[in-house]
């Protein structure tokens, strides 16, 4: 009986191990979609921390366009999500605000704002997730740390872009505030990197476009954009973003994502 | 000391422009502003029409060590066509700040805000409040102090050694926005027999617990809000003169954060040679986020205001309710709205503001507001005020 069992194991996985080599073959799109996103999330696990310079292109239909800069800092969440400390410089009217956030893999976020004329921190609602970030064309929810348990998955085919070869991916927010019903993500197969992302609106109309260029390996091993484009279908609204200057593992601790460091850092 | 800390400032400056700093720059704005009052005013001593006023703020910032070692100078300018009262030279902000792993010391002349209320802020002692840049409170003076922080598991403990007091300023006899008798703040009393040289201290915990924050202090020093004591002037005319009695303080600011609600409280009971009493502020903010589809937050605040000594209080806060609504269009200028007012709950007397503000182009800002009171009764503290209600509109430049 127990021989029975063991072969019986032994089967599985070698069944389970055909499978992996034979392309995950018999995994449901969900699994799949699944499995995708969590080699996305592990291979750009253990950087630590970064700060990169980060400058926003907001563009309205007529072509007009206003720029924001920040400084954005973030370190890696060990056992629950990322935090981060965005600082801005410019429109100087609010140069010097800054805005902290605790992103949690299932709770809802933590947001605080510095406001320096008053030099007042003041704990934020996070529930604004589909609001617009700083006025542009990315939301909250866009912005803020792309935690796999934020969402659920489905496989849904192979494509090729920009050359590329992608897995297409859907993903549904797992979050009812969310302002989408689902996204649609081109991720390449070679290095897992998101090159474009569909975003639709709760009533499943295509809302925006996210595409990602100029990717950058740091250390040897993680990928980051040089810059992004999102552009919303419907407003003919746009806003770019163009990231500078990333540097990695600087040691930053928790004590550089608190209540203090937000009021000192610029 | 005013003159002096300045001094001492542009003499910093002086030699920091000399030295070549990385992370060092310079920004601030230029505001021109006008104010329109609806009617006449009260005593014939004080100036009618139309005023106008212009501020200045420079700030110069500069660290070392990633942010571990900081400076910061922020004089501030301010000159009124109308009230020589509103005119002054402050500082803001002249202070060198020192991090060290947990550990944080400031020391200069700086600013430090308590508290999580919108409407009144109670608990925010250390600063005087500067009532002249602004009726609304938002606006304070700089404070010299030492300010040393420890960071722990279990929240931030500051401890703030405060040498020397800022006396609040008050209009002069020909400005608006004051009291039937005017408050001439060249002739203070004090308490303390060190007046403004006593050296005030306070102690603060501030953690984050979960949704919670709470901050916990007790201030033992001057008072930063003046008993008024009427008096007469040389030529026998009826002023007032302010009194700054010594007190010790304790207080508690709290917040509760649940998704788009805000529930906020702030106490402080008193013990002054005068008076034992104790204020409160609680109330909440709710926030509706793209209503109507749009981008546009709408956000509702109520708060009401207590204090213990009841229509007596100097405060007019003290049996009030607040009504406010926020609106942020969330737009590339930054539009914003806020208009909200307190009913007396005894006497029905209403103090109402409206604010409105967006940026043109990335480096100018337009604000406009409104300040109306009505149906002041004549036990009210506002009642002095009841002709000043006013217009401004003001113009910024940042770089």
């Amino acid at each position: 009986m127990m021989k029975t069992n063991t072969s019986k194991l032994l089967a599985f996985k070698f069944a389970a191990l055909l499978a992996t080599t034979s392309g995950i073959a018999e995994m449901t799109p969900e699994e799949k979609g699944l499995k995708i996103a969590i080699e996305s999330d592990k291979r750009d696990t253990g950087f630590r921390d970064t700060i990169v310079e980060m400058e926003m292109v907001l563009t309205n239909r007529h072509g007009e366009s206003s720029n924001r800069k920040m400084k954005l800092r973030t370190l890696e969440g060990v056992g629950d999500g990322d935090k981060t400390l965005i600082t801005f410089d410019e429109p100087r009217d609010v140069k010097g605000t800054a805005f902290l956030s605790y992103t949690h893999k299932v709770d809802a976020d933590d947001q605080w704002l510095y406001l320096p004329a008053l030099k007042r921190v003041k704990r934020i609602a996070s529930s604004n997730k589909s609001g617009p970030f700083v006025g542009s064309e990315f939301a909250y929810e866009d912005m803020t740390s792309q935690e796999v348990e934020k969402y659920t998955y489905k496989y849904i085919g192979d494509a090729d872009l920009d050359g590329a070869n992608c897995f297409q991916i859907e993903r549904y927010p797992v979050d009812p505030k969310s302002g989408y019903t689902r996204q649609v993500g081109w991720i390449d197969k070679e290095h897992y990197r998101v090159i474009k992302i569909d975003f639709y609106d709760r009533k499943n109309s295509l809302l925006k476009t996210l595409s990602f260029n100029g990717y950058q390996q740091y250390l040897d091993k993680y990928w980051r954009a040089d810059r992004a484009k999102m552009v919303n279908h419907q407003t003919g609204k746009s806003t770019e973003l163009l990231w500078k200057n990333y540097q990695f593992s600087n040691g930053y601790t928790d004590r550089d994502f608190d209540q203090r460091s937000l009021q000192n850092a610029r | 000391m005013r003159s002096g800390a300045l001094k001492t400032g542009l003499l910093a400056i002086t030699f920091l422009i000399s030295v070549s700093l990385e992370g060092a720059e310079w920004s601030g704005y230029a505001t021109a502003e006008t104010r329109v009052f609806e009617r006449s005013p009260l005593s014939d001593e004080q100036k009618g029409g139309v005023s106008a006023a212009v501020i200045l703020e420079p700030e110069f910032y500069a660290d070392w060590k990633e942010g571990d070692r900081a400076f910061e100078f922020t004089p501030y300018f301010r000159f009124d066509t109308h009230d020589g009262g509103r005119n002054i030279i402050d500082l803001r902000e002249l202070s060198y700040l020192i991090v060290n792993g947990d550990w944080e010391v400031r020391f200069g002349v700086s600013k430090v805000f308590w508290g999580v209320a919108e409407s009144q802020h109670l608990v925010d002692t250390i600063n005087q409040t500067d009532l002249l840049a602004n009726p609304d409170g938002e606006d304070k003076l700089g404070q010299q102090m030492i300010q040393v922080v420890r960071v722990t598991d279990v929240g931030d403990f500051s401890l703030f050694l405060l040498p020397g007091f800022r006396e609040r300023a008050f209009p002069g006899s020909e400005g608006r926005l004051r009291s039937s008798r005017w408050v001439d703040t060249d002739k203070p009393l004090y308490e303390s027999s060190a007046e403004e040289g006593h050296i005030d201290g306070a102690i603060r915990w501030f953690n984050i617990i979960g949704d919670f924050d709470v901050g916990l202090h007790y201030f033992r020093g001057t008072r930063r809000d003046p008993l008024l004591v009427p008096s007469l002037d040389v030529d026998g005319n009826s002023i007032f003169r302010p009194y700054y009695e010594q007190m010790d303080q304790v207080g508690l600011d709290l917040q509760y954060t649940n998704e788009g609600w805000l529930f906020k409280f702030e106490g402080i009971a008193r013990d002054t040679s005068s008076k034992e009493y104790s204020a409160m502020v609680v109330g909440f903010e709710y926030t509706l986020y793209g209503i109507g589809g749009s981008a546009i937050d709408a956000g509702v605040l109520l708060e009401g205001h207590f204090d213990s000594r009841g229509s007596n209080a100097f405060n007019p806060l003290n049996r009030d309710l607040f009504f406010g609504t926020r609106l942020t269009w969330n737009d590339d200028v930054d539009t914003a709205l806020v208009a909200g007012g307190f009913v007396d709950l005894d006497n029905g007397s209403v103090f109402a503001r409206v604010e409105f503000e967006r940026r043109i182009g990335s480096r100018h800002k337009i604000e406009f507001e409104v300040q109306k009171l009505t149906n002041i009764a004549s036990r009210d503290p506002f009642f002095d005020l009841r002709r000043d209600s006013y217009a401004q509109l003001s113009l910024s430049q940042y770089w």
